[in-house]
Parts: C-alpha cells; sequence; structure tokens
C-alpha cells in the first residue's frame, strides 16, 4: 500500500525547471531517502509535497486520494532545512501554538508536549525563550513540534545538521520507533552515510530530474565495480591473468576487478593454485557516497540559470 | 477559521503581554495629561502665591486706593514717604515682591509706569497689574471727558456672531473653531494609527520570514490565513491600546481636580478677578465651546472613527504586509519598498490639513472620496458635515478597494514570504499579484 504516489510532477519557477517531470512512490511505514546535490530541486519538491506549492503539471495522491492540501495538511509533519521559530515567544507557548495550528487542542497540546519534553530531557525549557537555546537545542525542539500531532507522513529535511552525536542518535532513534509504528518517513540529506543506516529506499535527483531510484540494496548492487578484496597470509607472486585486473595491491591484501565474463571462483582457482595463503575474500560494494558521487560527477557545482519555454 | 482565530490570539497576546506595550500603553496619556497640566500650571504660576505690591503712585492715579476682590491675594500698599531711587533698594527687604512706581503723567500719553521686582514677574501677574492700572486710566480720562463710567458700560458692546446652518437635520449652531479642533484632531488620530500599526504588520511579518518560521507556519495553514490572523491581531492590539488610553484619559479627567484642587480654583478666580468687560468674554468663550462641543454629531463622529480606523487600517495593513513579505533582512530595502505606501497616507493627511479649514472644496471632497487618503481626510470633513451620499460613497469605495488589495497582496504575500535573497522590485510585486490563480 503506497501512502503517496508522485506521477509526472513539475515545477518550473521564471529561470529554473526546479522539478521537471519525476514520479515515484513511497510505502506506507518505509523511510524514504530523497538525496541530491545543491539546487537538484528538493526543497521544491517537498515544498509541493506539503502543499506549500502547487505544482505545474502532475498529480499528487495521498493515501489513496488525490492531495488536497487543506484536507491532508493535517496529517503531514514538515520539519524545512532552514529552522525557524518565534525567537522572543517561551518554548511552551511555542510549541502549544504550533500544534494548535495542526490542529490539536490546547490540553492534548500540552499533554503531548510534556511527554516528550521529559522524553528529550528538556522538561526545564518550557518557560525559557527559543533565543536563549543553542543551535541543537533548537533542532530537538523543532523535531518536536514536527512530531507532535502524530502525523502519518513526517518531512524531514536535514534532521541532523547541528546536532551533536549524542543527540542524533537520540533523534535517530526516534525516527525508528515512529516508522516502526507505521509512520512514513521522507529523509532529504547530502549525508550519505545516515542514508544508508536509516533509509529503505532511495530517490536520487539532480537538475530537477530522477536519476536514481531503489532500495538501498538494490541501488549498490547495481552500481557495484565487482571489485574484491582478497586477504593472504604472504604476498603471492603476480602474473597477468584473463579474469581480473588489479586494482590496487596492499600489504596483505589486494583489491581486484573481476573482467566481464569471469567469476570470484575463477579468482580464487588462480590464486590458490598459486598457493597464495588466502585468509579473507569479500565483495566491496560501492558505499551512497561514491554512486552520488559519480552520478552528480560532471554537471556543474552550481546550477546555472537556464531558459525555460512553457 | 478556527486557526485564524488561533493566529490572532498569537498576535494579540504576545504584544499586548509585553512590557513595551504596558509602558507605552500607560505612558502616553499621562504624558499627555502631564503635559497638559504642566501648560496650564505655568500659566497660572504667577498668582499661586500672596503678592505684596508696594505701590510709589506720584502720579495719583489710584487716589491712595485700588480695588481688590476677596479672591485675590495680591495685596497693594502705597509707599508715600519715599520715592522710586531709594526705594528701590528698600522693598526687598520690607518683604515686597515686586514695586510699582507711577510718575506724575499727562493722561492722553501715560508713560514711565514700571514695576520693579527681583526676578521676572508672572505673565499672569503683570497683566493683572496692567488691568488696574488702565482702568484707572480709563476712569480719570472719562471723568475728563465728562462721560458717566456707568453710561459708558451701557454702551459698550461685544458681540459675536452665531453660524446656523439649515441642513436636512433641522437647525444646528456651527462652531468654526470647535469643529476645526475635532476634525483636526480626529485626521490626525487615523493618520497615526495607519502609520504605528500598519508598520508594526510589517515588522511582524519581516521577523516571520527572517526567523525562517513562515515555511513552518505555512505547511500547517494557508498564508491567506497567516496574512489575515496577524493583520487582525495587531488591529486587536490597535483598538485596545486605544480604548485603554481613551478610559485613562477620562479617568484623569476627573481624577486632576481631585488630585490639585488649586488649579481650577485659581483658573476660576483668575476669571472672577477680570474686568466685567473681559469676564463676560470668557464665559463667552466657555459658551461658545460647550455648545460647539454640543452642535458636533459627537455619535455620528465616533462611529465614523471606528469605521474608518479599520477600514483604513485593513486597507494599508495588508499592503505593509506585502512589502514586508518581499523584504529579505534588508531594513533599507524595506524604507524604499515602504515608500510609495506611506506617499498616499502623508497625502491624505495634508489633504485633510486643508479639509479641516475648507471642507468643501474639491480637494478635500475628492481626498475624502479617494480610499487611499479617505480615511484621514474624512475624519477632517466629518464635523462639518458631509451629505450623506458622499460618506456612503466613501465607505463604499473603502471596503471595496480593502478586498481589492487584500486578494491582491495576499498573492504577494504567498510568493514573497518563502523568497530570499532576491531583491524583489515592484514591477514583480505587481506580475505576482496579478497572475492568475
Amino acid at each position: 500500500m503506497h501512502l503517496m504516489e508522485v506521477h509526472h510532477l513539475k515545477k518550473y519557477f521564471a529561470t529554473q525547471k526546479a522539478v521537471d517531470d519525476i514520479s515515484f512512490s513511497i510505502e506506507k511505514g518505509t523511510i524514504f531517502g530523497l538525496l541530491g546535490p545543491n539546487g537538484a530541486g528538493k526543497t521544491t519538491l517537498l515544498r509541493m509535497l506539503t502543499g506549500i506549492f502547487y505544482p505545474d503539471e502532475g498529480e499528487i495522491i495521498f493515501d489513496g486520494k488525490k492531495f488536497d492540501p487543506l484536507q491532508h495538511i493535517q496529517q503531514i509533519g514538515y520539519m524545512p532545512e532552514e529552522r525557524g521559530l518565534y525567537k522572543k515567544m517561551k518554548i511552551g507557548e511555542q510549541a502549544v501554538y504550533l500544534a494548535q495550528l495542526k490542529g490539536l487542542s490546547k490540553t492534548e497540546a500540552i499533554k503531548r508536549i510534556k511527554e516528550w519534553f521529559i522524553r528529550f530531557e528538556m522538561q526545564t525549557w518550557w518557560n525559557k525563550k527559543v533565543e536563549d537555546l543553542s543551535k541543537g537545542m533548537g533542532q530537538k525542539l523543532q523535531f518536536v513540534t514536527t512530531i507532535l500531532h502524530e502525523p502519518k507522513l513526517i518531512i524531514l529535511d536535514e534532521p541532523f545538521s547541528g546536532l551533536d552525536p549524542v543527540n542524533s542518535n537520540l533523534i535517530k532513534e526516534e525516527i525508528f520507533n515512529l516508522a516502526a509504528k507505521g509512520c512514513t518517513i521522507i529523509f532529504s540529506t547530502h549525508r550519505m552515510e545516515q542514508v544508508e543506516e536509516i533509509c529503505n529506499k532511495i530517490i536520487l535527483l539532480n537538475k530537477g530530474t530522477k536519476i536514481l531510484d531503489g532500495a538501498v540494496d538494490e541501488v549498490k548492487q547495481q552500481f557495484k565495480g565487482h571489485l574484491f578484496q582478497i586477504g593472504f597470509e604472504h604476498f603471492p607472486a603476480l602474473s597477468d591473468d584473463p579474469a581480473f585486473e588489479i586494482v590496487e595491491s596492499r600489504q596483505h591484501a589486494l583489491i581486484v576487478r573481476i573482467n566481464q565474463g569471469y567469476s570470484p571462483n575463477h579468482v580464487l582457482r588462480y590464486f590458490i593454485s598459486q598457493d597464495a595463503g588466502i585468509v579473507s575474500f569479500h565483495e566491496i560494494l560501492p558505499s551512497l557516497n561514491d554512486i552520488f558521487i559519480k552520478l552528480v560527477e560532471g554537471t556543474p557545482v552550481t546550477r546555472q540559470f537556464e531558459s525555460v519555454n512553457t | 477559521m478556527n486557526k485564524i482565530w488561533i493566529i490572532i490570539q498569537r498576535e494579540y497576546f504576545t504584544r499586548v503581554k509585553k512590557k513595551s506595550f504596558l509602558i507605552t500603553t500607560l505612558l502616553v496619556p499621562i504624558v499627555f495629561v502631564g503635559f497638559y497640566a504642566a501648560i496650564i500650571a505655568i500659566t497660572i504660576s504667577g498668582s499661586s502665591e500672596a503678592q505684596k505690591v508696594a505701590v510709589i503712585d506720584e502720579g495719583g492715579l489710584f487716589d491712595g486706593k485700588i480695588q481688590t476682590s476677596d479672591k485675590d491675594k495680591t495685596v497693594y500698599t502705597f509707599i508715600t514717604n519715599d520715592n522710586e531711587k531709594s526705594f528701590r533698594k528698600k522693598y526687598k527687604q520690607q518683604q515686597y515682591s515686586s514695586f510699582l512706581y507711577i510718575p506724575p503723567i499727562d493722561i492722553n500719553k501715560p508713560s514711565g509706569i514700571r514695576l520693579h521686582s527681583k526676578s521676572a514677574v508672572s505673565l499672569a501677574t503683570k497683566s493683572k497689574i496692567e488691568r488696574r492700572v488702565n482702568q484707572a486710566i480709563e476712569e480719570e480720562r472719562m471723568g475728563i471727558a465728562m462721560i458717566d463710567p456707568e453710561k459708558y458700560k451701557a454702551i459698550s458692546s461685544d458681540v459675536s456672531i452665531d453660524n446656523t446652518i439649515e441642513s436636512e437635520n433641522g437647525e444646528k449652531k456651527s462652531v468654526a473653531g470647535v469643529a476645526y479642533g475635532v476634525s483636526f484632531f480626529g485626521g490626525i488620530l487615523i493618520y497615526m494609527i495607519l502609520m504605528i500599526y500598519g508598520t508594526m504588520v510589517m515588522r511582524g511579518v519581516m521577523e516571520e520570514k527572517t526567523n525562517r518560521i513562515a515555511e513552518v507556519l505555512i505547511s500547517s495553514v494557508k498564508p491567506f490565513q497567516l496574512m489575515m490572523g496577524k493583520i487582525i491581531g495587531i488591529g486587536g492590539v490597535g483598538l485596545t491600546q486605544f480604548a485603554i488610553w481613551i478610559i485613562i484619559m477620562v479617568l484623569l479627567q476627573f481624577l486632576i481636580p481631585l488630585v490639585i484642587p488649586d488649579m481650577f480654583e485659581q483658573m476660576a478666580q483668575q476669571g472672577m478677578n477680570a474686568q466685567a468687560e473681559n469676564q463676560s468674554r470668557t464665559q463667552n468663550m466657555l459658551l461658545t465651546v460647550t455648545e460647539g462641543l454640543k452642535s458636533i454629531p459627537v455619535g455620528l463622529i465616533l462611529a465614523c472613527f471606528v469605521f474608518y480606523f479599520i477600514g483604513g487600517y485593513l486597507m494599508y495593513a495588508s499592503l505593509f504586509a506585502a512589502v514586508g513579505s518581499v523584504v529579505s533582512e534588508d531594513q533599507q530595502e524595506a524604507q524604499q519598498l515602504v515608500f510609495p505606501i506611506i506617499m498616499p497616507i502623508i497625502l491624505g493627511f495634508v489633504i485633510m490639513a486643508k479639509a479641516a479649514t475648507d471642507p468643501d472644496s474639491s480637494l478635500a471632497v475628492f481626498g475624502s472620496l479617494f480610499p487611499l487618503t479617505s480615511p484621514i481626510v474624512m475624519m477632517g470633513r466629518i464635523t462639518y458635515g458631509v451629505p450623506w451620499w458622499q460618506l456612503g460613497l466613501s465607505m463604499l469605495l473603502l471596503v471595496l478597494t480593502f478586498l481589492l488589495f487584500t486578494w491582491l497582496t495576499a498573492k504577494i504575500y504567498r510568493t514573497g514570504i518563502l523568497m530570499y535573497g532576491k531583491k524583489i522590485t515592484w514591477k514583480e510585486m505587481s506580475k505576482w499579484a496579478f497572475r492568475r490563480s
């Protein structure tokens, strides 16, 4: 069952095709990674998914129905990349206000906020002002206000920026908890190691179009370079073999690329015939970081303005 | 609708609970009334203590007697065995506050009358003594001209002309001065409201944008709700502030006489001491003012004030909100963009100043119909009586303009509030405003 389906979504601005014909779907209860370099169109896409922007073309299906911002907005929690809170307002009042705007009653909001504050060890903050908070503390508060109304879909744009490892883990745990409870989470970031750790499925955007879509494992398989690391007790004598090429040699290990038409068996057979003392043999899968760089490489670091003919 | 209400509450209460709100709300009327009281106190201060005045009457003007009334605390003492030169050095030791010297004078060309004092005498004291001297000279002259003082009093005349206007509502007295004052005051109030609360709306929108909270809020509510919530909330702050001011003013009016009863007594006394002729003039003045106030349709003015307050504020606030939404962080940019909005407000003020003196000129009529200036200008005209069709048309135009502006500015606001880093021009804003959907 898909919580959200996006069909041929387009949004053109005067100088840019910010989102150009993007389609994807998100399963209920998954953590969905939205990746892309700066200016790829992530924020614009997220703003359409939260009803802030209307798409020029295409449609969004939310929970089986056509997405109607007025009706569905209550079931979405959005934490934008640029954090924003009223600096002069007391933290407790602010959280209550934001929760009320999401449709919670005042008493219910206060009850839930107190629970979350205890959970995040923020009890003493209630009467402090936001301007007294550190960046990381503000981040935690923002996270609480995003998920307080128990939305079906939670959209987090760079949720870990500015957080120390302890608080990062705290938030990460909560993200897993929410997913386990059936929440669907869209997670937008540049930090690939977090994506590998957290996400089930990813899409990669570049220049407003989708260039990659799939489960993290699948993607890695798709982009693997047929690289293997072989560990030796003592270094073997080497000669050319059609089955593989040596990419890198280390003190007690070799990294080899297996050529087309050959399998790991060929490689192992060769080294066994050399009577090399093999201690380990494993495949090196590319990290998402490598995949990301490989796909995005070659495009200019900053996106140029282009003319749009609509 | 419910969400707008939540936003209104936040906008209202965060501002009303601020210390600065409390301070300005309480301080302004106190400063105002204090200032007013100080002016009165200064003008009457001269007669606040008993004065002892020595008189050397070489000209024989007073025949050794100056009439004083019971309430006048000034005591005149005639010194007969001394001259100006030597007494000048002595009057201080003899506890006189001042000393009046009247040389032998030609009754037709009196000159050389001098008042010596330790320090400058108050205006009130000086004029009081001058009155006595003039009175004495006049009596003297009347004697020479063989005029019976009683007859003279009977002949002299002091007439003021009443202006009566025939309107559909029957006859009423018009009092130009009072109407002018009330008109001008009403116009200035509306002008201040537009400026103060308009910029407050603009700053509020800018705060939301620069704090980047706008994006969070707009994922919960529609931009239009956010904008209207802010405008209505701040309008409520304005109404509250004005209501408190009016209450405090009224209370102080009652309180001041209790706290400083002397002040009013002395004011009354001042009137009593005046010459009969003068007295009747003062009484006339008071009568004119009270009658003038009666002639003004207070209910209509109040109703119009509230209407133009709300209508003008709503119309301009939406413009200020639109400007606030396109500005990012740069104060100077805000000033540039806000200039075209402030222009018509100032223009309205200028026309109002003219309309308060000449309410039926074509400029005043135009200004009171043109919606950008009508809230201010109409307040300047309303005390003089405005034809019903003009009032109705003015109000209708104002409401229509408010609706149009809100519709257009909401679109600018929606785009601008999420736009960062780019300098927006009026041209771009108008493009957003007239874009479909």
